[in-house]
């Protein structure tokens, strides 16, 4: 993790404290179940599904204040990193560890940030869809995160299932309309390091969460 | 901070507090008298009437605009789950944005005190102009429905509610206790009279009166509801309001009757989407919908008998 200056920590800090926090809780609203199944304390990977930008914002907001500085929404380097400003905010505010989507070049490790990261106890934002998507529909999810698994089988893996974010902000909308929206949290999911049991365990307590709520057709 | 105020709102605001203490006191006294039986949900149910009476002193206690703005937010809010719990079309992402913005210009109405913008604006205007925008983005399917559901809550949760807040600019020698003790009456005597039918039906209550919309309600709660009500009304009447006697006790029935339709309405709505509570905002209650259901037809039905005999 890059190290931040005291007014960039402080910007951060203001940042999340003041406008992520209004946003969420008042402008949005949350109804979140199993709170007390997120991670305490690092190093974990938190997978959700993807709707949203507001999708990372919110479940940043849901962690304990303290562990601020250990939280890393993965995201992909050719969105994130696209000019300098944006670049300079997704690293510098929100704290993302860039991750280049697609076939990874020869001799480069794709993991070696997300490795690093965990060795370092932090904890990680994971959205296995790889993509925003259509809103409020589930994607197919991709690999990854099974061998995130794979190579470290004691690192908790807990899945949230999020509700209403597509709504509120869908792709391809700047303008943000209030709805409350929905957060589920799942057990940790645990294979044993075995990838396509992981895969069909972690998919089977998505769908789980994603039946234990009830929602108003959105069409 | 105080000088708006007239030492009778005042005296009734800390009455509140009075009530609230002992309704702990009772509740205390109950859960040490029965140990073994559980009473979470009645104490999360004053703990969130702690909270709820201390907003709302604070609320008018500040100032008029600080009052103003509380009730914007509670219009918010409860729009918010309405917009959250019905089923909306897509394609009306801008629409619910203009219905939103509806609630700082209805306020604002209120604020600067314009009487005629404020009593057309919903009903005319925004009626008008959130079927325009519909065609503009252009989707039919369920047309008739969107437009008539969005409007349904803009009409309740705004319109109705920023009836409580325009009690504020009432004025005038003729009130004891200012535009502010209208409206503590007014929020008083409907949430009472919630908890007195809710008590009364609890009690005594064995004939049903709506069995298909809301299994618990009973003719005897709504009986001993309605004449708690205007009893209270009657005390605290040369209080906070000019009424002579039978004004008063015309209010009580008022309060309390129009406090039961509006509580059942709210019921048929959410039996029809098929969810218990509109939220989770306050704990023991629900959402903030599930408890301004009956604010929604008392207040504007209050706001008019006030406005005809008075003013």
């Amino acid at each position: 993790m890059s190290e931040r200056s005291l007014p960039v920590r402080l910007l951060r800090r203001l940042f999340f404290d003041g406008v992520v926090r209004f946003l969420v809780l008042f402008v949005l609203g949350l109804n979140v179940r199993h709170r007390e199944r997120l991670p305490a304390q690092g190093p974990a990977v938190i997978v959700a599904n993807h709707n949203s930008h507001l999708d990372t914002l919110v479940l940043m907001t849901l962690l304990p204040r303290h562990l601020l500085p250990r939280i890393r929404p993965v995201a992909a380097m050719d969105y994130f990193l696209r000019n300098r400003a944006l670049a300079w905010f997704a690293r510098e505010i929100i704290g993302i560890l860039p991750l280049r989507r697609g076939r990874p070049r020869r001799g480069e490790n794709p993991f070696a940030d997300i490795d690093a990261a965990l060795a370092a106890g932090e904890i990680l934002i994971l959205f296995p869809e790889g993509t925003r998507g259509e809103p409020e529909r589930f994607a197919a999810f991709k690999q990854g995160v099974a061998r995130i698994h794979q190579a470290h089988p004691e690192v908790p893996v807990i899945p949230v299932f999020l509700h209403g974010l597509g709504k509120a902000l869908p792709r391809g909308e700047a303008l943000l309309v209030p709805f409350f929206c929905d957060v589920f949290v799942g057990e940790p999911v645990d294979a044993g390091g075995e990838r396509r049991v992981f895969m069909q365990r972690l998919e089977q307590a998505m769908n789980e969460l994603a039946a234990e709520g009830d929602f108003p057709p959105w069409e | 901070m105080f000088a708006h105020l007239s030492p009778n709102v005042l005296w009734m605001l800390g009455g509140l507090f009075g009530l609230l203490a002992i309704a702990s006191g009772v509740q205390w006294w109950l859960a040490r008298r029965h140990p073994q039986r559980d009473f979470g949900e009645l104490r999360a149910r004053i703990r969130s009437w702690w909270v709820m009476v201390a907003v709302f002193a604070l609320a008018i206690v500040v100032s008029p605009t600080v009052s103003v703005v509380f009730f914007g937010i509670v219009s918010f809010l409860a729009l918010k789950e309405y917009f959250s719990i019905i089923p909306t079309r897509r394609a009306d992402r801008r629409v619910l944005f203009w219905a939103y913005l509806a609630i700082p210009l209805q306020y604002y109405w209120v604020h600067i005190g314009w009487y005629g913008m404020f009593i057309i604006f919903i009903p005319v205007y925004l009626f008008l102009f959130l079927p325009f925008r519909m065609v503009l983005i252009g989707e039919t399917r369920d047309f008739l429905r969107a437009a008539g559901t969005l409007h349904w809550g803009v009409m309740t949760l705004v319109f109705s509610i920023s009836h409580a807040a325009m009690l504020l600019q009432l004025e005038g020698p003729v009130l004891p206790a200012g535009g502010a003790g209208l409206l503590l009456f007014l929020v008083f005597l409907t949430q009472a009279n919630d908890i007195a039918q809710y008590i009364w039906g609890k009690r005594f209550g064995r004939r049903h009166i709506a069995p298909r919309v809301s299994p618990n309600k009973t003719w005897e709660g709504f009986a001993g509801g309605v004449t708690t009500t205007t009893l209270l009304a009657l005390v605290l009447a040369p209080w906070l309001t000019p009424f002579s006697t039978a004004q008063a006790a015309a209010a009580g029935l008022l309060i309390g009757g129009a406090g039961f339709i509006g509580d059942v309405t709210i019921s048929a709505l959410k039996r029809d989407i098929g969810v218990k509570d509109a939220g989770s905002l306050l704990p023991g209650h629900g959402g903030v919908m599930d408890r301004i259901d009956s604010l929604t037809f008392t207040a504007p039905l209050f706001f008019h008998l006030v406005y005809y005999l008075y003013f």
